[in-house]
């Protein structure tokens, strides 16, 4: 697997006076598995808003190439930072289904329960799928914002911190089923994550943010100096 | 009670209304905006006031009112906190110039009171025909922007992510909104169109888990309260609005004690 579905060229983004980044270049390939790491505010968050265009850089260009038989590329974003009401009251199910796609029609159609059923009980949510999602645990959370995000069928699937707020057990749990669903459907993955352990397990290649440059290698090899600050 | 004409017209008007606060309502919950609902209906009562000066339907003047400050409040509002701030000074100002217009206009007492606390008998036929189109029209518009209003209001982190056009869809529903403030404020008066606005779909919050629950629920309580309370106003010659004020607020009370006991 070899047929890029990303180019990143001559990327560069500042706010203001600040510069993030400068001369990004790197492609994903389809069905790979990268680790996008870096300390803080090196521009992890940044880089990947770029990915998926919700915002727009200072110069350089992003080609998202479609699969074969595909229109376009389609990319599944797991946000770092959700900002759900205490008390929403829309139940598991409801909530992931929020993503089913759009349509004129505000109900659901029978392809689509279906899809959304499928894609509960990939992520493992289909016992607690009536109950609101305000009172699920973090983990069941995190699946849910998953879920959500696979009802689009990705090609690409970006996690942003997902497993961040997790105990450890749960974090493998997490990144074991996000391994076999990637795995499973030939989807590439971009977890972002300050966890070498994680990356080094569960992706092949690392992407690193450092002093505004890009460095890549296998995730087995990480230099964890490289995630302190900038050096000044 | 169906006798009379005006009888008839409220409960035809009352109907809409309850059905497109019903509705928007879930969505003004859930996007957590009922400051501002309540600020939209301060500006309605200005709107009437002006509508009065001008000589021109209150229905209009609220329309103008209650649209503009809508473009103008989202063309504003950067974030939350600064979004609050505003409204309180914005909705200051729309009650000091509703004062001055009903001054102005040389109106009786009662007709501003009717513009604050609605009135089932100054309803019309013409009156009737506008306020189901403008119903209508907000409906309609909900029905087509369902999808990614319905994402952006309950996980607008998740509809950004996914592509849906939050801004856009934002004002939208403003505009929305403000309709509905205005159509609602027929009835049962701009101070308390913010009844109907809120406590159908707070009383749908507490008891529902999907999109449809929620939207039956706020709908029916909000049909449950107009309808009894035009019935409960026929019979006692007291205001209607006070009525249909407190049958919502004792479901929302019977609504919170569900959910308490439901969730142990």
């Amino acid at each position: 697997m070899t047929d890029p579905i990303l180019k990143v060229t001559d990327l560069a983004m500042s706010f203001g006076e600040k510069t993030v980044f400068k001369n990004l270049n790197f492609t994903i390939d389809a069905g790979e598995k990268l680790a996008l790491i870096g300390h803080n505010g090196a521009g992890k968050s940044t880089l990947v808003k770029l990915l998926i265009g919700l915002t727009h850089p200072t110069a350089g260009t992003i080609t998202r190439i479609p699969l074969p038989g595909h229109e376009r590329l389609q990319i599944g974003y797991v946000p770092q930072f959700r900002n759900l009401d205490a008390d929403a009251p829309l139940s598991v199910a409801s909530f992931v289904a929020l993503n089913v796609g759009m349509s004129w029609r505000p109900w659901l159609s029978h392809s689509e329960k279906e899809r959304v059923t499928q894609v509960l009980a990939q992520t493992q949510l289909t016992q607690i799928k009536d109950r609101p999602i305000t009172l699920t645990s973090g983990g069941e959370r995190q699946r849910a914002y998953l879920a959500q995000a696979l009802l689009a069928d990705p090609d690409l699937l970006i996690l942003d911190e997902a497993t961040a707020s997790m105990d450890v057990d749960a974090k493998v749990q997490m990144m074991a089923l996000v391994d076999t669903i990637v795995t499973q459907q030939k989807m590439a993955l971009v977890f972002v994550s300050h966890d070498l352990e994680l990356t080094a397990r569960y992706t092949d290649r690392y992407l690193l943010i450092s002093n505004q440059q890009l460095l890549t290698g296998s995730s087995k090899e990480v230099n964890a100096d490289s995630l302190k600050g900038v050096r000044l | 009670m169906f006798a009379f004409t005006f009888m008839r017209h409220a409960f035809v008007a009352s109907t809409f209304i309850a059905l497109t606060c019903g509705v928007i309502g879930v969505f003004v919950v859930a996007r957590q905006l009922s400051f501002l609902a309540h600020m939209l209906s301060e500006i309605g009562f200005a709107g009437a006031a002006f509508g009065a000066f001008l000589g021109i339907s209150p229905l209009i003047g609220m329309l103008l009112f209650t649209l503009a400050s809508s473009l103008l409040i989202s063309s504003l509002s950067v974030e939350r906190v600064q979004r609050e701030s505003t409204i309180s000074a914005v909705s200051s100002l729309f009650i000091g110039s509703g004062i001055l217009f009903l001054a102005l206009a040389n109106q009786s007492s009662s007709y501003a009171t009717d513009i604050l606390f609605g009135s089932i008998v100054g309803i019309s036929q013409s009156g009737v025909w506008q306020l189901v189109v403008l119903s209508l029209v907000v409906l309609l518009t909900i029905w087509l922007i369902f999808r990614p209003l319905q994402f952006d209001s309950f996980d607008s982190v998740g509809a950004k992510a996914n592509g849906v056009h939050s801004r856009v869809i934002g004002i939208i529903f403003l505009i929305l909104l403000a309709m509905s403030v205005s159509v609602g404020a027929q009835i049962v008066g701009s101070m308390l169109v913010f009844i109907l606005l809120t406590l159908p779909a707070s009383i749908a919050k507490a008891l529902g888990h999907s999109m449809k629950q929620l939207l039956l629920i706020s709908v029916a309580a909000a049909l449950f309260g107009v309808w009894l309370g035009l019935w409960l106003g026929y019979l006692t010659n007291w205001p209607v609005t006070f009525f249909i004020a407190l049958i919502e607020v004792i479901c929302y009370m019977l609504a919170l004690l569900v959910q308490k006991r439901r969730n142990g």
